[in-house]
C-alpha cells in the first residue's frame, strides 16, 4: 500500500518538475528551458530510491524479503519443506517486528465444492498459525481467515492456476 | 392440498400480500359423460410426451381495456409449459373464442385443436378495487371440470394469482403438490473472476420481481430460506469475518447468529424452521452445530478432526445427513439429531458434496466430483440408487422445489487465463433427470435456494 503511494507522490514530483520546465520555455528563453528539463530527473531517482526500500515491518517488506504465500497440494493442508521454510521465516520476521499482526488467509481451488473449501481454506490457514505459533509467535498475533475458492489469485481453469490458488497468504494487519 | 389453500390467508412470502381464494365452486356445466379415462400425469416415470393443453386469455368481465387477463394467462402458461409437462397449445389455432369458453366450453371445438386440458377464467373489479380472479380447468376430453377457484386480491397481487392457478393446474393433473407460487433467494455475481462481487439477490421462481438484497461491499454466500419465516440464513464477511447471519426480507432486519469466535457457515434451516444447523471452525476444524433459534442455545453435534460442514435434516428432524472427510475423501454421512449413530451412505466412485434432504424424505440431492466432472445427483437416505441428473465442468449445491421434483443448482463455466469465462447461472432440473432448464437471472448467478410455497 505505502509503495504504491509514494511510487505516486514520485511520479506527481516528476510531472512538477516537468510542467516548470515547460512553463519557462513561454517566459524565457527556449536555451535555458533545454537546460533546466535535463537537471529534474536525478530527483526523482532519489525519490525512487527510497521507495524501494520498504518500510520495516510493512507488507512491502514482507513481500519483498520472504514473498507472502506459500502453497498446498490438492485437497491437503499439510505444509511441504518448502512451504514450513516460507513460515519459519513469517515466523522470524514476526519476531524481527514485535508491533506486527498478521492475517492468515487460507484459499482453495475451484475444484470443490462452496462449503467444503470454506472449512479446508480454515485448515490451511490454521496449519500456517499453528507451525507459526509453535516457532514461538504468540497467537494473538495471527488470526485465520478462510476464503474458501472465493478468490483466486491466478485465473485460470488448469493445474498451474489451481495449484497457485491453493494457499496460505500472510497480510499484515 | 387445494382445500388446505382454499382458506383466507395474509401475509405470505411477500409482505401485505393476501390473497383471498374462495372455495372450489361447483360445476356449470353438469354434462359430465361416463367417466372415461381421467386426465392425469404421472411424473414419476418422467413425461415422454408433454400434455397438450389450451390456457385461453382469461377474460375481463369489467370490459375494460386492459391486458391483465392476458397476462395472467401468460405468466400461468409460462410455468406450466416450463415444468416440461405441459405444452401450450397456439392460441391462434383457437376455434371457440376464451370469452365464450369462459362461459361454457364446446368440447368438440377443443378437441379439434388436440387440446386435451381446457383453462378458462375471467377477471373481474370489485367496487373496493381489487380484483376478483375465476379460472376452470376441464378435461377436454371427459367435458368434465377438474378445478374451479376464485382468488380476491389486490391487482398488483396478479402475477402470484397466475402462479396459483397454475399450481392448482399442475397439483390436480400430475397429484403433486405445485412449485410455482414460489421464490429463490442466491447470490447475484458481477465483475471478472479475480474480483467478483457477490450480493444476496431474491426473485420469483420465474425470474419476476428481482430484487437486491445486499449491497456488494461484504462478500456473502449461500442463501437458505426459513421454512416458516420470512427470513433468510446466509454467510457474510461483515469487517472480513465470515460468520452466518440471518436477514428478514420484509422488514430488513439483519443480525449475526451463533458464535463469533470463529468461522460460522453452511447454514440449513431445520424444517420446522426453529433450529437452524450450521458447521463451525475452531483452530481449523469445522464441525456441525445446532442453534435453537428462540432460545439461541448451541449444541455441537459432530466431534471429530475431520472437516464436518453442509448439514440437511430430514423432514421428520429425525435424522441429518452431512459431509465429511473422516474416512479420508468427502463423503455423505447420516447421523441422528443428537449426532448419534454416524453411518456413512455414499460409496461410489468419486468424492459426494452438498448433500441435501428432499422435502418429501425420499431422496437425498448432492454433488458429485469424480474424473474433474462436477455431477448433481439423488440417492436413497440409505445410499442405495444413485441416479446423476446432469453432470458439467463444475455446478454444485441443489436445491430442492417445494414438492420434491425439481431442483435447482448453479453451473460454473471454465475460466481462461484471461479471465474470461467463470460465469454461473442458476438451472432447473426435474428429479427424473429430465427437463434441464436454465433459469431466468439478470446476471452471473449461484448458490440457489428455494423457498416453500407462500402460506
Amino acid at each position: 500500500m505505502s509503495m504504491k503511494f509514494l511510487a505516486v507522490a514520485a511520479l506527481g514530483l516528476a510531472l512538477a518538475a516537468c510542467s516548470t520546465t515547460e512553463d519557462q520555455p513561454a517566459t524565457s528563453g527556449s536555451a535555458q528551458a533545454v537546460t533546466t528539463t535535463t537537471a529534474p530527473p536525478p530527483k526523482v531517482v532519489n525519490n525512487t530510491v527510497a521507495v524501494n526500500a520498504p518500510r520495516p515491518g510493512s507488507q512491502e517488506e514482507l513481500n519483498a524479503t520472504i514473498g507472502d504465500r506459500v502453497q498446498f497440494g490438492f485437497d491437503r493442508y499439510d505444509l511441504s519443506p518448502e512451504a514450513r521454510a516460507t513460515v519459519g521465516s513469517w515466523a522470524d520476521w514476526m519476531k524481527r517486528h514485535q508491533n506486527v499482526a498478521l492475517n492468515i488467509e487460507g484459499h482453495a481451488d475451484e475444484r470443490g465444492t462452496r462449503e467444503y473449501n470454506l472449512a479446508l481454506g480454515a485448515r490451511r490457514a490454521n496449519a500456517v498459525k499453528d507451525y507459526m505459533t509453535a516457532l514461538g509467535v504468540a497467537s494473538g498475533r495471527l488470526q485465520t481467515v478462510s476464503f474458501g475458492k472465493e478468490r483466486p489469485a491466478v485465473l485460470g481453469s488448469n493445474e498451474a492456476a489451481w495449484a497457485q490458488n491453493r494457499r496460505g497468504v500472510a497480510v499484515v494487519r | 392440498m387445494n382445500q388446505a389453500r382454499s382458506s383466507i390467508f395474509s401475509g405470505g412470502i411477500s409482505s401485505a400480500i393476501a390473497i383471498l381464494a374462495l372455495a372450489a365452486f361447483a360445476l356449470l356445466v353438469g354434462t359430465a359423460q361416463q367417466a372415461r379415462a381421467e386426465l392425469q400425469i404421472n411424473v414419476t416415470d418422467g413425461v415422454v410426451e408433454p400434455l397438450p393443453i389450451a390456457l385461453a386469455p382469461f377474460v375481463d368481465a369489467s370490459g375494460q381495456e386492459d391486458k391483465l387477463g392476458q397476462d395472467i394467462a401468460a405468466v400461468a402458461t409460462a410455468d406450466l409449459v416450463g415444468s416440461g409437462l405441459f405444452r401450450a397449445i397456439d392460441e391462434k389455432a383457437f376455434i371457440q373464442t376464451p370469452a365464450a369458453a369462459a362461459l361454457a366450453p364446446r368440447f368438440p371445438d377443443w378437441r379439434q385443436v388436440n387440446a386435451q386440458g381446457l383453462i378458462v377464467g375471467a377477471v373481474k373489479r370489485q367496487a373496493d378495487g381489487r380484483i376478483r380472479v375465476e379460472f376452470r380447468l376441464w378435461d377436454v376430453i371427459g367435458e368434465q371440470q377438474l378445478v374451479g377457484q376464485a382468488f380476491v386480491t389486490e391487482r398488483s397481487n396478479w402475477r402470484r394469482v397466475a402462479h396459483l392457478v397454475a399450481d392448482a393446474v399442475y397439483t390436480r393433473l400430475t397429484g403433486e403438490d405445485g412449485y410455482f407460487d414460489t421464490r429463490i433467494v442466491y447470490i447475484a455475481e458481477s465483475g471478472p473472476a479475480s474480483r467478483r462481487v457477490k450480493r444476496l439477490a431474491i426473485m420469483d421462481q420465474d425470474g419476476a420481481n428481482h430484487q437486491m438484497l445486499s449491497g456488494g461491499g461484504d462478500l456473502v454466500l449461500t442463501p437458505r430460506f426459513s421454512p416458516s419465516r420470512q427470513e433468510v440464513a446466509y454467510l457474510s464477511y461483515d469487517n472480513g469475518l465470515p460468520r452466518v447471519h440471518i436477514l428478514n426480507v420484509d422488514t430488513n432486519q439483519r443480525e449475526t447468529v451463533g458464535p463469533l469466535d470463529g468461522m460460522t457457515f453452511a447454514p440449513r434451516f431445520s424444517p420446522d424452521g426453529d433450529q437452524l444447523l450450521f458447521a463451525r471452525e475452531q483452530r481449523g476444524n469445522s464441525d456441525i452445530h445446532t442453534m435453537d433459534l428462540r432460545t439461541r442455545k448451541i449444541r455441537k453435534l459432530t466431534n471429530h478432526p475431520a472437516i464436518d460442514t453442509s448439514p440437511s435434516y430430514a423432514p421428520d428432524q429425525s435424522r441429518i445427513v452431512f459431509n465429511s472427510d473422516r474416512g479420508g475423501a468427502q463423503q455423505l454421512y447420516v447421523m441422528d439429531a443428537d449426532g448419534g449413530n454416524v453411518q456413512r451412505i455414499s460409496f461410489g466412485d468419486g468424492r459426494y458434496a452438498t448433500p441435501v434432504w428432499s422435502p418429501r424424505g425420499d431422496l437425498i440431492a448432492f454433488t458429485k466430483i469424480k474424473d474433474g466432472q462436477f455431477s448433481i445427483g439423488v440417492m436413497r437416505p440409505d445410499g442405495s440408487d444413485e441416479r446423476i441428473l446432469s453432470t458439467s465442468f463444475l455446478e454444485e449445491g441443489p436445491t430442492w422445489a417445494p414438492n420434491g421434483r425439481v431442483l435447482m443448482f448453479y453451473r460454473q463455466t471454465a475460466t481462461n487465463r484471461r479471465g474470461q469465462g467463470g460465469t454461473s447461472r442458476l438451472y432447473m432440473v426435474d428429479v427424473t433427470g429430465a427437463n434441464l432448464r436454465q433459469a431466468k437471472t439478470p446476471g452471473g448467478a449461484s448458490d440457489p435456494a428455494w423457498s416453500p410455497l407462500a402460506p
